[in-house]
């Protein structure tokens, strides 16, 4: 691997990554009062939390991001595709097509099954 | 110290100091339009029609006291605001304001520019689920549901774009609607392809980064109504200062992106005297329509949000990608 290409992109991430840092040095700077009621989360204003943090939340949110992952890597796998669409001629066309095809009839059963149905 | 790194290394600077700038004077900017729109001045008392209002808040969050509640995840809670900010610095490497003006292409930069665009959801989960906070936690939840069901429609018609100019090079797409405002990709006609839903590809690229950038009426992750602040309601001074930074750094990438793919980037709408100016102009033009857009809309719910991607949006585009695909192969 090109050494220097390497040595970049870690300046460039790196660099992205600290210069936002630098900001949060207030944290040190800054005025650092502590207290019972200040150390407290704030929520809504109300002293302490109510309840748990850690509620069940509708199982449709975890439905949703396996459904995401689907379409994602679809998504993914089109770039190359769509990147050659001319060159790779009606062949190319169709196989993309059938792949679709079984996508979208994914994406038709999973609206037939209620993922989406909100009540 | 080679010359790639020195190039890249003033690029991350000047890019940085970009994304700064942009996003105070854009705090600035959607005040005055916020209060443009509702009838009252926005911010006069800071320096002339309160052009000193960006420094001044930006010394009053630094030098506020961070706070970290007790109880909170203390490192996921710190790195999350740097998380939030981080991408867009990244994205701006690649995106090109000219011909000559451009940090430093590479040829997949449309593709980098997603991979990194889509790490900023990962900052609201971390930091609504570190908060040790019901509203934050739900409010984390529905925008990381918002930002993947809306990040589908958008790369699928990021392909469309792509298979029409054959390459995944910003600077390529550019090249290729060059010429006058009717080979742009946002009308029906480019050059030697003609697909009706084009418009329509520009309108869903443009909601889906309305949405991936938690903007009204898309902004159900920070629902002040219902959520207080949503997923930064924990944070404060330059913690709360970053998330909002990186929110109006993502609009500015979103501009950009939709004016590179969809409008003909710095080329000029009647083919003479193409340049960085063009470009500005346009990227400004769909900032204050963002700025528009969420003075005028109200929040929509987040059952409607996710039924519009999943049901409209999506079965949209992919049979407009079919379509395309099919035409490029006729013509």
């Amino acid at each position: 691997m090109d050494l220097e290409l390497v040595l970049s992109a870690a300046a460039l991430i790196g660099l992205a990554v600290l210069i936002p840092a630098l900001m949060l040095v207030t944290a040190i700077f800054g005025p650092r009062a502590k207290g019972k009621i200040k150390d407290e989360a704030y929520e809504s204003g109300i002293g302490a939390t109510i309840g748990v943090v850690d509620q069940k939340f509708s199982v449709k949110f975890y439905l949703l991001a396996i459904l995401f992952l689907i379409f994602d890597i679809e998504a993914v796998f089109m770039y190359p595709w769509a990147v050659s669409v001319r060159e790779l001629g009606w062949f190319g066309f169709i196989e993309m097509v059938v792949f679709m095809l079984f996508l979208f009839t994914g994406l038709i059963y999973i609206l037939q099954k209620g993922v989406l149905n909100w009540r | 110290m080679s010359l790639t790194l020195i190039n890249v290394l003033a690029a991350v600077i000047i890019a940085i100091a970009f994304v700064a700038a942009n996003a105070a004077y854009l705090v600035w900017a959607e005040r005055k339009g916020a209060g443009f729109i509702q009838r009252r001045p926005g911010p006069t008392e800071n320096g002339p029609w309160g052009l000193l209002q960006p420094p001044v808040d930006g010394i009053k969050l630094m030098t506020k006291q961070l706070l970290i509640p007790g109880g909170v995840d203390k490192i996921i809670f710190v790195i999350a605001p740097v998380l939030a900010m981080f991408p867009s610095i990244v994205s701006f490497v690649t995106i090109p304001f000219s011909d000559t003006i451009v940090a430093h292409n590479i040829n997949i930069g449309l593709l980098m520019i997603f991979v990194f665009g889509s790490m900023s959801a990962m900052a609201i989960l971390m930091g609504g689920w570190s908060s040790r906070n019901k509203y934050s936690m739900i409010s984390s939840v529905r925008a990381v549901s918002q930002a993947v069901a809306y990040e589908i429609p958008m790369l699928i018609t990021a392909i469309t774009v792509v298979m029409i100019a054959g390459s995944l090079d910003l600077m390529e797409i550019v090249h290729k609607q060059s010429g006058g405002f009717w080979h742009w990709n946002i009308w029906p006609f480019q050059k030697g392809l003609f697909n009706i839903l084009m418009p329509a590809s520009f309108l869903i690229f443009f909601i889906c980064s309305l949405a991936e950038t938690n903007r009204a009426p898309f902004d159900l992750g920070e629902a002040e109504s219902e959520l207080v602040a949503g997923y930064h309601t924990e944070y404060s001074s330059m913690g709360f200062g970053l998330f909002f930074m990186g929110e109006y750094a993502n609009i500015v990438i979103g501009a950009c992106l939709t004016t590179i793919l969809f409008l003909g980037g710095w080329d000029c709408p009647f083919g003479l005297f193409p340049g960085v100016w063009w470009f500005i102009v346009k990227i400004y033009i769909l900032i204050f329509t963002f700025i528009w857009i969420r003075w005028t809309f109200p929040r929509t719910t987040i059952y409607s949000l996710l039924n519009l991607s999943w049901k409209v949006l999506i079965p949209i585009s992919l049979f407009n990608l079919l379509l395309t695909a099919g035409l490029l192969k006729v013509f």
